[in-house]
């Protein structure tokens, strides 16, 4: 079941900008995105990334109905956005990594409160829903205290759990993880995690922080120039990326440099080689031809690093690999 | 399934399209309530927030008595020197004043905080107000909200009571009723006018200044008795900002005085009418503001 429907979606900005040594100011046409084409299933847990100004955030408000398309056309629950953002914000939760939604001066309790009550939410149903994000994300010391006191990362749990008190079918996370040490990163993701395994909710993640894809996400999509030029599976975009992994084998001794087919070798130091083989490709084979044909001691496999072929993604653009080719997985 | 919910989404899409087209709707009484909630929960909030810090909150509200009395001052000394202005006796321009303070007062204590939008637009906390399933205005309407905008109530509705009382008027029904009547749709007015100064705000970020002007500026001007303004800028506030039709029209009807410069007498009546038109053409501008916003990067 869809529950993201996004076809043909453009935003353009008109940008006032000072002419070259003249008073007056001309117009320009900014496009922010153009030709977004995805859907989103019931339950997913999508990673979208880009760099900056690459319009996810766009997006983001897109769907949300803060911002309207200026082409194409958008539904969310079956809904659009843009013309019924009140009763759209009842089904979806956004979480904006930089801005609160809390009180800054007021007990986080009483920010909770709020939500409940302009959310119309049955006091029992919300005191469950309350106590699980409590227990899980570790708040319970933090609710007397104003919000103005809490630390980045519980600021930023508690900001997670008021976007899930209303239990929304569509959760936005935009950068959750920004700022973050190691253990309220991991507490974040377990959460988020759990979330969408146990309630079904669909998550929409945008992020710069690649380690949240990979443990969250089996599917990313990646925008540049405000347009997709990557959506499908995590190993997907190493193929699509041209990624290579590197097997490094440590001889009994020094050697000429390895020649065996399907991998290139790509540095020698002394006993230890490095070789380069696709990323699709299987290892084993390899490992069998080298253990065949030399004296093999050691061996390891190295996975090409995420930033990596992203960054390559992000220079070559869309013409770097075929547009959103891959399948939803 | 999916034809299923294809199906729904068409409908919808119909009933928005329709709820459109009439202008109102069950959807769009419900807003109201909910309107009405988000105001008063958040409006709620920040008094308590304003607890959060109890020596700036003692300070603002004696601040704010003391300037209210100021203002009050100058005026009292002023009439104390010259008994009539502009051919209006003191009690008349009591009743001008103070149906001024008063209908500007409540219109900046219910609305004043929507002078703050450019301000949220700018920082982007706008954007938190759009996910909150509540209109936008309300919320808005609600933000920073402070009891201490009703001294200029206070204050405007004890010069009314006093002129009430010292007014050389006889009352008939008419002029009776005209006085509650003057101070709701002279609230509305200006509460319309706040809305369009914030709706402005959308295209011009930095445009409070010309929203005070009109409502601040406004409210000063109808203090006083039109004739000692110009026939033009009279004139003005009829036809343009229709600003005339909070206090300076009806009152001329309560206090049976003829319209000054030749305007038609019927406009004496003419305040329900100006308040309505008001508010649509608020509502419209608002609703267009909205849909230009455009959010800032984050």
């Amino acid at each position: 079941m869809t529950v993201i429907e996004v076809s043909g979606v453009a935003k353009t900005f008109s940008v006032r900008r000072r002419a070259e040594g003249r008073l007056r100011r001309e117009r320009v046409e900014v496009r922010a995105v153009s030709g977004l084409d995805f859907t989103v299933g019931k339950g997913e847990m999508v990673g979208y990334i880009g760099p900056n100004g690459a319009g996810k955030s766009t997006t983001v408000k897109m769907l949300t109905g803060i911002l309207a398309p200026s082409a194409g056309r958008l539904r969310v629950a079956g809904v659009d956005p843009a013309r019924e953002r009140v009763a759209l914000a009842r089904r979806v939760g956004v979480v904006f990594g930089q801005r609160t939604t809390l009180w800054w001066d007021l007990p986080l309790r009483d920010s909770y409160a709020l939500v409940r009550r302009m959310y119309r939410l049955p006091a029992d149903r919300f005191r469950a829903t309350l106590e699980r994000c409590t227990e899980l994300l570790e708040l319970g010391p933090l609710l007397d205290v104003p919000v103005r006191q809490l630390s980045l990362g519980q600021r930023m749990r508690a900001d997670i759990a008021a976007a899930l008190l209303h239990e929304p079918e569509v959760l936005y996370l935009d950068e959750p993880t920004i700022g973050l040490d190691v253990l309220s990163r991991n507490r974040v993701r377990s959460f988020l995690r759990e979330q969408n395994a146990e309630h079904g909710t669909t998550v929409l993640l945008t992020t710069h922080d690649l380690t949240d894809i990979e443990q969250l996400c089996h599917r990313v999509m990646v925008i540049d120039h405000g347009s997709l030029v990557y959506d499908g599976s995590l190993d997907g975009l190493h193929t699509a990326g041209g990624s290579e992994r590197t097997l490094v084998v440590d001889l009994a001794e020094e050697r000429e440099p390895i020649a065996i087919p399907g991998a290139r070798t790509v540095r020698v130091e002394g006993p230890r080689q490095w070789l380069a083989f696709p990323a699709g490709a299987t290892a084993a084979p390899l490992v069998a031809a080298v253990a065949e044909r030399y004296p093999l001691v050691d061996l390891s496999v190295r996975e090409p690093a995420i930033e990596d072929v992203i960054a390559r993604l992000y220079a070559g653009g869309p013409s770097a690999l075929t547009p959103a080719a891959a399948d939803p997985v | 399934m999916a034809e299923r919910s294809a199906e729904r989404t068409t409908e919808r899409t119909v009933g928005g399209i329709a709820e459109r087209a009439s202008g109102w709707s069950p959807g769009r009484a419900g807003s109201v309530g909910t309107g009405l909630l988000a105001y008063r929960l958040v409006a709620g909030a920040w008094l308590r927030s304003a607890l959060a810090y109890r020596w700036q909150f003692w300070l603002e509200l004696t601040g704010n008595a003391l300037i209210t009395f100021l203002d009050f001052a100058v005026l009292a000394v002023m009439y104390a020197h010259v008994r009539h202005l502009g051919g209006f006796s003191l009690a008349e321009a009591g009743f001008l004043y103070g149906t001024s303070g008063v209908c500007l007062g409540l219109a900046d204590t219910l609305m004043g905080s929507t002078e703050r939008l450019g301000d949220r637009i700018r920082d982007g906390s706008l954007d938190v107000v759009l996910l909150r399933p509540a209109p936008a205005l309300a919320q808005l309407a609600a933000d920073r909200f402070a009891l201490r905008r009703l001294g200029r109530v206070v204050q405007g509705g004890a010069v009314l009571g006093w002129s009430l009382a010292a007014l050389p008027v006889q009352w008939t029904w008419g002029r009776a009723v005209m006085v509650p009547l003057l101070l709701v749709c002279g609230t509305a007015i200006f509460c319309a006018v706040f809305v369009v100064g914030a709706a402005f705000q959308f295209w011009a970020p930095g445009g409070a200044e010309a929203q005070n002007a009109l409502t601040y500026g406004g409210g000063t001007l109808l203090q006083f008795p039109p004739t000692v303004f110009g026939r033009e800028l009279v004139r003005g506030v009829v036809y343009g900002v229709p600003l005339a039709f909070v206090n300076w029209l009806p009152a001329m009807y309560v206090l049976g005085r003829p319209l000054p410069f030749g305007l038609p007498p019927v406009l004496r009546f003419g305040a329900p009418v100006a308040a309505v038109v008001c508010a649509a053409v608020a509502g419209a501008a608002w609703r267009a503001g909205l849909r230009s916003y455009r959010s800032t990067g984050s």
